[in-house]
Parts: C-alpha cells; sequence; structure tokens
C-alpha cells in the first residue's frame, strides 16, 4: 500500500506505535509447572471485547489470563465508529479520556440521493449527555489505549502467540484448553472460558457450533484513504451517485487525516481485481474530484452476514462480540455489540466467581445479549436490504422514497443507510425487579441503561463540576434522589435509613455503593442550604430530576454494568434487601 | 386551500412498515407486484376514507413526480 513522508508527518506519534508494536512471546509458568494449571477466567482473543471484559473483571478483583494468537494489534482501521454507550464503559475502564481526546465526534449524518442532498440527520444526544452521539477512531487505537490499560493491572495475564487449539467441555469439571505457541503445546483449565475470538473464532469452530444466518450477496470495498480534503465531520451515505452509478458509498472521518470510504460493488465485482490499488485509485478519484491528492493507508474487499450462534454458551464455555454474532456494517453494531456483550458478562461472572451468586445468573447473559443481538441483526438486515434492493419492485419503493424524501417528512425517516447503535434494553429480562412500576409515568425503566448528567458538587471552597457516572464506575450503586425543598431531618433520616441497609448489605459480601443526588435546587435562595448538603452531588441543571423521574426519596439500584435493577418512587424499607436476596437464590 | 399535504411522519413503527411492504411482494412477478401496488392504494385510500384528503395526496404525490 501506498505510504508516503506526507502521510507519516499527519499520523501522530502513538498512531505509529500502535501499528508497529509488536509484544513478545514469553514462557508462561504454566508450561513448566508438571501438572495442568487451573484458572478461574480465560479469555481467547485480546481484541476491543476480550480486552474491555480482561479488565473490567481484574478491575473487580478477578484474575484473568488473555490468550491471544497473534503479537500485534489489528492492522487497518477496522471498526471506527464508537457509540456513547460504548465510551461510557470506556470511561469505567478507564480509557474513555484518550478514546474522547484521539477520537473525531459526529452528529450530523447526510443522504444523498444520485446528485443531490436527499436530507441530513442529527445524532444530537438527549440534554446534559457527556459525550457526543459517536466518536470515530481506529480500532487500533483503542486496542492500544486497552492494552495499555491491561498491562498495568497485575491482576492481567497476557500471553502473546498462544493459540487455542483444542477445547473440552463436556464434563462437569472445568474446560480444558489445549494451546500451542512458539515453544510447543501446553494444557490449561479454566473454570470460565470466554470466546472473543471474532467472527472466524477457532474456539467456536473446535467445539463443533456455528454461528448461522443470512449471507448478503453483495460486496464492498473498505478504503482508509489520507488526504487533506475540507469534508466536513459528518457521515456522508450516498444512493446511485454520479461517480459511483446503481451502488451505495459511505464516507466517514477518522483521526490523523484519514478517511474510511466504503463502495458498494455489487455480487459479480471480482475481490481480487478490487484489492489492486491500480483499481482502487480511479474509484476514489471520482469521488474526491480530479485535483485532491490522497494515500491508501489500507484497504480491503468483504462480504458479510447477519449471524449468530443458536445460544451464547455451552457449559464453561461463553461467547462475545463476533464470535457470537454478526451484523453488517451499517450501523456501527459490531464492536459497540461486543463491547456490551463485555461488560454485561463481567459482573455476572466476578459474583459468581465470589459466591455470591449461583451460577445460573450466568444464563442471564445468554437471555439478554441474545435478544440484543436479535435486535442488531433486525436493524441491521433492514438497513442492508434498503441499500441493496433485492428485486425491481423494491428498487423502485426505495428510489421512490428517496425522492419523497426530498420533500416530505415522513419519508426521510424512511430513508435507511444504518440504523445506528445505542445502548441495549433489556427489558425483558428475569432480573429485572419492576414492584413500582404503576407509580412511575416515565424516568428509566428497569433493564434500561442508567442515563449519565451533570452533577455539582460544592464544598467550603467553592464547587465542582462532574457527571453522574464518575461515581457510578464500582459494583451496584444506589441512586437516592433528595430534595432541597424537604427538611434537612426528614432528608438525614432517610440517608441513614438507606446508607444502614446499604452497610449491611456490604457487610454480606455485596459491592454496593450509595450515591446521593439533590435535586430541586434551581432558586438563588437554595443555595443559602448548599451548605447543610455537606459533599453531596447536586442536580443543578435539572437533568437527572428530568431523566429518572425523581422526587425526594426515589431510589434506583444500578446493576454492575449500569442497567437499572430496580427503583422505588419512595424508599420502602428492606426493599434493596429483598432484590440481593432474589439475586442470591435465583434458580432455573 | 386548508388540505395542503405536509406528510409528517404518522408511523407507529416505519422500518417495520417497510420491511413489511417489501416482503409482501417477495417471490411475485413485477406484473403482479403491479398489481399488489394497485390493490394496496385502493384499500389504503379507503382506511384514510375522507376525500378531501385523498385529493391533497394525490396532487403531493403527481407535483413531485413531474419535477423529477
Amino acid at each position: 500500500m501506498d505510504t508516503s513522508e506526507s502521510t507519516e508527518q499527519k499520523q501522530s506519534v502513538q498512531g505509529r506505535r500502535y501499528q508497529t508494536l509488536e509484544f513478545t512471546y514469553a514462557r508462561s509458568g504454566d508450561q513448566d509447572a508438571g501438572r495442568v494449571a487451573r484458572h478461574p477466567i480465560i479469555i481467547v482473543g485480546a481484541g476491543p471485547v476480550g480486552l474491555s471484559l480482561a479488565i473490567d473483571l481484574a478491575q473487580k478483583g478477578q484474575k484473568v489470563v488473555l490468550l491471544d494468537n497473534d503479537f500485534k494489534l489489528s492492522t487497518g482501521s477496522r471498526a471506527i465508529c464508537f457509540a456513547q454507550r460504548t465510551l461510557e464503559v470506556f470511561d469505567r475502564l478507564g480509557i474513555g479520556e484518550e478514546v474522547a481526546a484521539k477520537g473525531v465526534s459526529w452528529s450530523i449524518g447526510k443522504v444523498f440521493f444520485k446528485d443531490r442532498l436527499t436530507y441530513q440527520f442529527d445524532l444530537l444526544p438527549e440534554a446534559g449527555s457527556k459525550h457526543p452521539a459517536f466518536f470515530n477512531i481506529q480500532q487500533f487505537y483503542v486496542e492500544g489505549f486497552l492494552v495499555d490499560q491491561a498491562l498495568k493491572d497485575p491482576l492481567i495475564e497476557i500471553r502473546w502467540m498462544n493459540k487455542v487449539v483444542g477445547v473440552q467441555a463436556g464434563g462437569h469439571g472445568p474446560a480444558i484448553v489445549e494451546i500451542d505457541t512458539p515453544e510447543g503445546p501446553y494444557q490449561c483449565q479454566a473454570d470460565y472460558l470466554i470466546a472473543c475470538d471474532g467472527s472466524r473464532s477457532s474456539v467456536r469452530e473446535l467445539m463443533g457450533k456455528e454461528s448461522k444466518g443470512r449471507v448478503f450477496q453483495d460486496r464492498f470495498l473498505i478504503a482508509d484513504v489520507t488526504m487533506s480534503a475540507d469534508f466536513p465531520t459528518e457521515r456522508w451515505f450516498w444512493f446511485d451517485p454520479p461517480f459511483h452509478p446503481n451502488q451505495s458509498v459511505l464516507l466517514h472521518k477518522q483521526p490523523d487525516g484519514q478517511w474510511r470510504i466504503d463502495f458498494q460493488l455489487g455480487w459479480d465485482a471480482d475481490p481480487d481485481e478490487e484489492r489492486k490499488p491500480d483499481n482502487i485509485r480511479p474509484r476514489i478519484q471520482a469521488l474526491l474530484g480530479k485535483d485532491i491528492e490522497f494515500q491508501i493507508a489500507w484497504a480491503s474487499v468483504y462480504t458479510f452476514a447477519c449471524l449468530r450462534m443458536d445460544a451464547f454458551r455451552e457449559g464453561r464455555v461463553f461467547f462475545a462480540g463476533d464470535s457470537a454474532h454478526g451484523v453488517s456494517p451499517f450501523g456501527a453494531r459490531g464492536a459497540n455489540s461486543g463491547v456490551q456483550d463485555a461488560e454485561n458478562l463481567a459482573w455476572k461472572l466476578d459474583l459468581v466467581l465470589r459466591g455470591l451468586c449461583p451460577p445460573v445468573l450466568l444464563q442471564s447473559y445468554c437471555a439478554e445479549r441474545e435478544a440484543a443481538a436479535d435486535e442488531n441483526i433486525l436493524y441491521s438486515t433492514r438497513a442492508t436490504d434498503f441499500i441493496t434492493p433485492k428485486s425491481e419492485m423494491s428498487r423502485v419503493f426505495r428510489d421512490t422514497t428517496l425522492e419523497l424524501a426530498q420533500d416530505f417528512p415522513f419519508a426521510r425517516r424512511l430513508v435507511n443507510s444504518g440504523r445506528l447503535s445505542t445502548a441495549s434494553h433489556y427489558s425483558r429480562s428475569t432480573l429485572n425487579w419492576a414492584t413500582q412500576e404503576a407509580l412511575f409515568h416515565g424516568g428509566i425503566e428497569p433493564g434500561s441503561p442508567a442515563l449519565n448528567g451533570p452533577i455539582r458538587r460544592f464544598s467550603q471552597r467553592g464547587f465542582i463540576d462532574a457527571w453522574l457516572f464518575d461515581h457510578c464506575k464500582h459494583g451496584f450503586i444506589v441512586l437516592l434522589f433528595l430534595s432541597s425543598k424537604v427538611h434537612s431531618i426528614q432528608r438525614t433520616d432517610l440517608s441513614h435509613k438507606v446508607s444502614s441497609e446499604i452497610t449491611h448489605l456490604g457487610s454480606k459480601g455485596w459491592p454496593i455503593h450509595l450515591v446521593e443526588v439533590i435535586i430541586e435546587n434551581l432558586d438563588e435562595a437554595d443555595r443559602q442550604h448548599i451548605d447543610n448538603f455537606g459533599s453531596s452531588n447536586v442536580d443543578q441543571k435539572d437533568v437527572l430530576r428530568q431523566k429518572y423521574q425523581a422526587s425526594s426519596g426515589t431510589v434506583y439500584l444500578l446493576r454492575p454494568d449500569q442497567h437499572v435493577l430496580a427503583r422505588w418512587k419512595m424508599y420502602s424499607d428492606n426493599g434493596l434487601t429483598s432484590v440481593f436476596q432474589k439475586l442470591r437464590e435465583l434458580n432455573e | 386551500m386548508s388540505s395542503e399535504y405536509l406528510g409528517q411522519f404518522k408511523f407507529t413503527d416505519g422500518d417495520g412498515f417497510y420491511q413489511a411492504l417489501i416482503d409482501s411482494h417477495q417471490a411475485l412477478s413485477l406484473e403482479d407486484s403491479h398489481r399488489l401496488n394497485a390493490r394496496l392504494v385502493l384499500m389504503m385510500a379507503n382506511e384514510i376514507g375522507q376525500l378531501e384528503v385523498l385529493k391533497s395526496i394525490l396532487i403531493a404525490a403527481r407535483a413531485n413526480l413531474t419535477q423529477l
């Protein structure tokens, strides 16, 4: 591929480092132990999903062995669109700031049909959000930040050039993993083995499992192009443009002066021919115009399928990310859903390994994430069918929708160039505790992801502006909303009741923390009371009260993955205890 | 003109409808697809019912067709 000095200059030092980084194989103690070593958790695959899972588990105190068959980060940009929810997970894992600093944020998408702009959308996040709808950033940066973070954690042991060549997980005992290395094979036992080894998962294959679904008969050319063009930082999607007739094209900005371009080629295209730089260049030049200079940093021709495994679990083996499910790239639902798989599984494995919950808790990973995969596949399939009509009449409807979109609002919302990834809602999860739903008219239902918002912390020296999620990083979180308008004795009384219940649960081993939020502190006159709040978080902009539909005494219990587990309009004695009792006694 | 067609989005699930529409044409010949469309127009028009509304849609659909 072309690389020139100007390309090199535009890439940051860090980017170059990550692209050339090589990890070294090191012999592990397990290879000389004389007996088969047993590990509570072995993760296969050091991609975004495996690394996120490893860091999450280690932060909870679990020891993790992470096996990777390679010794480098991913080449080329691959996944580039990281969604708001993923950034919230990354904040919890400690790399959110780095991704936000390096990434290119965007919220505007433009859709063109033939030679004109049909409409544009703005994925503006709701008021009081910390992150934009999306950050674009090359996958190798995300992997690099995650690897740097993982290497700092003594509970994580990454074993490069350790390739899984056999898995026995039939019996009641631990899974037996056969691993090949440059120095020959060895075996390990794992209480839990998690396959995060991508769409061509070797663990899945070794276990004789399949990921099944619909393979789309279409080919796409994907190219990362470095140039100094003045396209805005927006997602541009063309249907049937003059420079690439009858097909679609997608343009996206990335860091380091790089642009992602996707050309639909059709099923008849010859992938080997299309991959040649001499054939790629004219396509890109036609899009950019003849005067723009560019270099191709990476290119590939791909097909895709929407598929998933029937079950994301087989005994002690779990599948997460692309190994478990696959979607088309329109919608940014690949890496984003994989990271959500990881955060869903991490806390459940932790609680089971600590003996706080029975292993059946892990079944909820399958129920919740299989439903999420179905949703992703549905959205992705619909987008793909819109982008590539399968019949003449289907194309007539597609083109007519695009024509109507110019004039009529209804048609704009039917145009489907990809419905972009948002957080999953586990509204049907059996874990949800919904006893007071009739008392809420809105807010955040059990199973749905909690929402972030700005908070202000006052002290005698002034105040600090922060985010609610800064305090929701570890364990279960009890959000207790207290109104500044309620008498301070009442407030203190409630606060004591809740915190003593939490202390009691904590003494039984549950990782649980209280976060108090002072609401209705809007009037200037009320500020005088601030001293009474101590170091509480104040919902200064009235964002959290509205998002949570909270009044004084409202309690939300968040799972460690920040999804709502239970809520009470008004705190009820031992309500929290009942939820944890249910978790402890879960059965089939 | 009290009944100019504005084309506001009214679907409860637009993507779901679009998929169902495309699915309903599956495996039909082009001729049969046209017949299906004609049936759909008549049946949906009956559901709308109001002549003034229907006329405004007819005018809007036609006007935008001649522009292209």
